[in-house]
């Protein structure tokens, strides 16, 4: 385990800088630095390599935690397992939509009252203090809240307000837009504080220049201030869009995936915690993990690549 | 290294030392996991006990989550883990056979099984039992039985088609109509839809551990479909737990109500005036003539294999099902009693008018499929009957036969 922990950044130091003609204090100094990360090299290994490594390892094995003793190697078995079975692309289905869908709306809700807060003159402080409360909330309590409010059983208000006979929750279309709803809620305000940021990049003598020039707040927006912010909005939509992948808590409160909302996370849990069964919820979990990854990878190679052009040309 | 490894051993000691509790002089800890009992009956029964074990054990209660299945996480993580901490667990009904296969609990023989099953109403004395021996103590039961308004309904209804009919006829009188049942994607479902399979005469899983999927799951499919898909259902039926189930018929909209008798006290707190015209009947025929099987629910007292001090656990257990303790859990706690002759007891009747019709229902009982792979089998039938409104009657045999099967091999997605 420690030639494990010694390996990675000794080697990233010596391949980055030629080890020769180091004076004796840069070498005690590169000493002092291993040794100050080196409990938090080992604390990463503990709880996120392991883990990791751990389901893996898991996934390519039958194994169930009622069943102690009985773990089998069996390969790629539980991944065929998983590609093979309905439920498992219902689930990506399922979750894809919420993710494209909430995180849509996220975009433009959070974009416009990005922009109101930029440009609020009075009260900025509290204002913005006051967009965020949402965000602060726990999730698991506002999912709550929202599910209440929702439930005709519960006495919500919403289906009241509504005029809805039946109850939202009851059918598939209406437990959609319920979760939809609670995930723009609670995250919208994140999305603005992110876009917010990016939008004190766009100087304002630029703008001012182009209304000087005679383009419309229309222009102005389309082609400046969103080109200068792209950096900023793809790392918004990025955030957003892998927490999203993942969402859990909201649908567990709402659901517990029933009415054909299950998500992918849900499905791994349910595989793992409530059946047990260890070697296939790990495949789950793995899959959702790639894919997860491959999310990043598109952002970061496929988008970020095109942005630094699209800033270059203004 | 050497000098971490030196401190992670000494919390290792630590850790073992704390988990031994007092093992010099005084009584020696027992620990009982079980779900938080509100009405501090079994804390009472606990110090009881202690009291009365003259100094050899003395049981610490530990309040499990409310919901079942979190108390199930809970506890199988730590059995798996071979935690030592614990005891004696409550378990549900339903986890017999899965605690008892995969080696976590200690069987129930000679002169402790003759103790915890002296007496025990037949329903509940099977549900601890898996593969001919005795795996746990039942402590309680649960059943179902149907509430229904007297001041709408005359005459209670003997069968579930007459249930529905009479929704039916009160809705288009406009007169509240609804049959509060468990429809939501969770066990309370599978609860209902096992009781009408087992009502037909017919079974989910044999004895040997077969799938027995036959014409009496179309009979109970037939019945829940119907319910679904007529003016007898809640419009929140795909939602519907029993909690909120129940809260629908204080408000006044429903007639007819399928719930544990936790409701009889509850309507009577939250909504007097319905209290006043709520009525008790046996739960629904399916086949007109022939006493209903109802699942029955409640828990059961399991000795962890991985305790310290088995034989004062078990010691601790048949001291806590003891009836003295069974009476104050049903009169104070509300939770139905195992024993038989606590169905006599003058206090235990007034405080359970109904309770000749919960008797009844623990003797000629139902029961959920008793395999180790219970919750591969409960999410296919969830999976296969929810929501009860697409059910199609016409295929659901070869479906729910197909996919408890699959289930079973355990290499499918639920």
């Amino acid at each position: 385990m420690s030639a494990g922990v010694v390996g990675p950044p000794a080697a990233a130091a010596s391949s980055s800088r030629p080890p020769h003609r180091l004076s004796d204090r840069v070498r005690a100094e590169r000493k002092l630095a291993f040794y100050l990360v080196a409990p938090a090299v080992i604390v990463m290994i503990a709880v996120t390599a392991y883990p990791i490594i751990a389901t893996i390892v898991l996934s390519l094995q039958k194994a169930s935690l009622d069943e102690p003793g009985k773990n089998t190697f069996i390969g790629l078995d539980n991944y065929g397992y998983v590609f093979t079975a309905h439920l498992f692309w219902m689930d990506l289905i399922h979750t894809a939509v919420i993710t494209v869908v909430s995180v849509s709306i996220e975009l433009v809700l959070g974009m416009l009252l990005a922009l109101a807060m930029h440009r609020v003159i009075f009260a900025r402080g509290l204002l913005r203090s006051i967009a965020l409360v949402p965000y602060a909330i726990v999730a698991v309590v506002a999912a709550y809240a929202w599910q209440y409010s929702w439930s005709l059983d519960n006495g919500g208000w919403i289906p009241r307000l509504l005029g809805l006979s039946g109850d939202p929750l009851s059918h598939q279309f209406g437990t959609y837009v319920a979760i939809i709803f609670t995930e723009v809620w609670k995250n919208t305000p994140y999305m603005a504080l992110l876009l917010l940021a990016g939008l004190s990049l766009v100087p304002d003598e630029l703008l001012e220049a182009a209304k000087v020039d005679g383009a419309s707040a229309w222009q102005r927006f389309t082609k400046i201030t969103l080109p200068l912010m792209k950096p900023a909005i793809l790392v918004a939509l990025l955030f957003r869009t892998l927490d999203a992948f993942r969402i859990f808590d909201v649908i567990y409160i709402f659901s517990q995936g029933a009415n054909n909302t299950a998500t992918l996370s849900q499905l791994s849990y349910s595989t793992l915690l409530e059946r047990l069964n260890l070697g296939l919820g790990s495949a789950v979990s793995v899959v959702l993990f790639l894919i997860v990854g491959l999310i990043a990878f598109v952002f970061i190679k496929g988008f970020g690549a095109a942005a630094n052009p699209g800033i270059e040309t203004n | 290294m050497r000098r971490v490894g030196a401190v992670l051993g000494g919390l290792a000691i630590a850790v073992a030392l704390a988990a031994c509790g007092s093992s010099g002089k005084g009584p020696v800890t027992v620990n009982w996991y079980v779900f938080p009992e509100p009405s501090g009956s079994f804390a009472k029964a606990a110090a009881d006990c202690s009291a009365a074990s003259g100094g050899k054990y003395k049981i610490a209660i530990n309040f499990l989550s409310n919901a079942s299945d979190q108390q199930r996480q809970t506890l199988v993580q730590r059995l798996a883990a071979g935690d030592p901490s614990i005891d004696i667990l409550a378990m549900d009904v339903d986890w017999t056979a899965e605690f008892a296969s995969a080696g976590w609990i200690r069987p129930w023989t000679g002169a402790n099984a003759a103790a915890a099953s002296k007496g025990v109403l037949p329903g509940p004395l099977k549900t601890a039992t898996y593969n001919g021996r005795l795996w746990a103590a039942p402590i309680n039961s649960n059943t179902e039985i149907l509430w229904y308004r007297k001041d709408l309904v005359p005459t209670p209804p003997k069968t579930w088609g007459q249930m529905i009919d009479d929704a039916i006829k009160l809705a288009k009188e406009g007169k509240p109509h609804y049959i509060e049942e468990q429809g939501a994607k969770y066990e309370g479902l599978v609860v209902w839809f096992n009781s009408l399979v087992d009502s037909a005469g017919g079974g989910i899983i044999g004895p040997n551990g077969k799938v027995i999927v036959g014409p009496s799951t179309k009979v109970a499919a037939q019945i829940m479909k119907r319910l679904a898909t007529t003016a007898a259902a809640d419009p929140g039926l795909n939602t519907s737990q029993e909690g909120p189930g129940n809260n629908v018929f204080d408000a006044g909209n429903a007639a007819f109500e399928i719930n544990y008798p936790f409701v009889w006290s509850g309507t009577q707190s939250t909504a007097p005036s319905i209290f006043k015209h709520m009525g008790y009947a046996p739960f629904p025929a399916v086949v007109p003539g022939t006493s209903p099987k109802v699942s029955i629910g409640g828990y059961n007292l399991g000795v962890s294999s991985h305790s310290q001090h088995p034989q004062l656990a078990f010691d601790a257990v048949k001291c806590l099902i003891a009836p003295q303790n069974q009476i104050r859990d049903a009169v104070k706690g509300g939770l139905a009693p195992v024993l038989a002759s606590i169905y006599d007891e003058p206090s235990f009747e007034k405080a359970y008018p109904f309770h000749a019709l919960i008797k009844a229902q623990l003797q000629d009982y139902g029961i959920r499929p008793q395999t180790p792979a219970y919750q591969d089998v409960t999410l296919a039938i969830q999976d296969t009957l929810q929501p009860a409104s697409a059910i199609d009657p016409n295929n659901i045999v070869s479906k729910l036969r197909d996919e408890i099967k699959t289930a079973l091999k355990g290499d499918s997605l639920l």
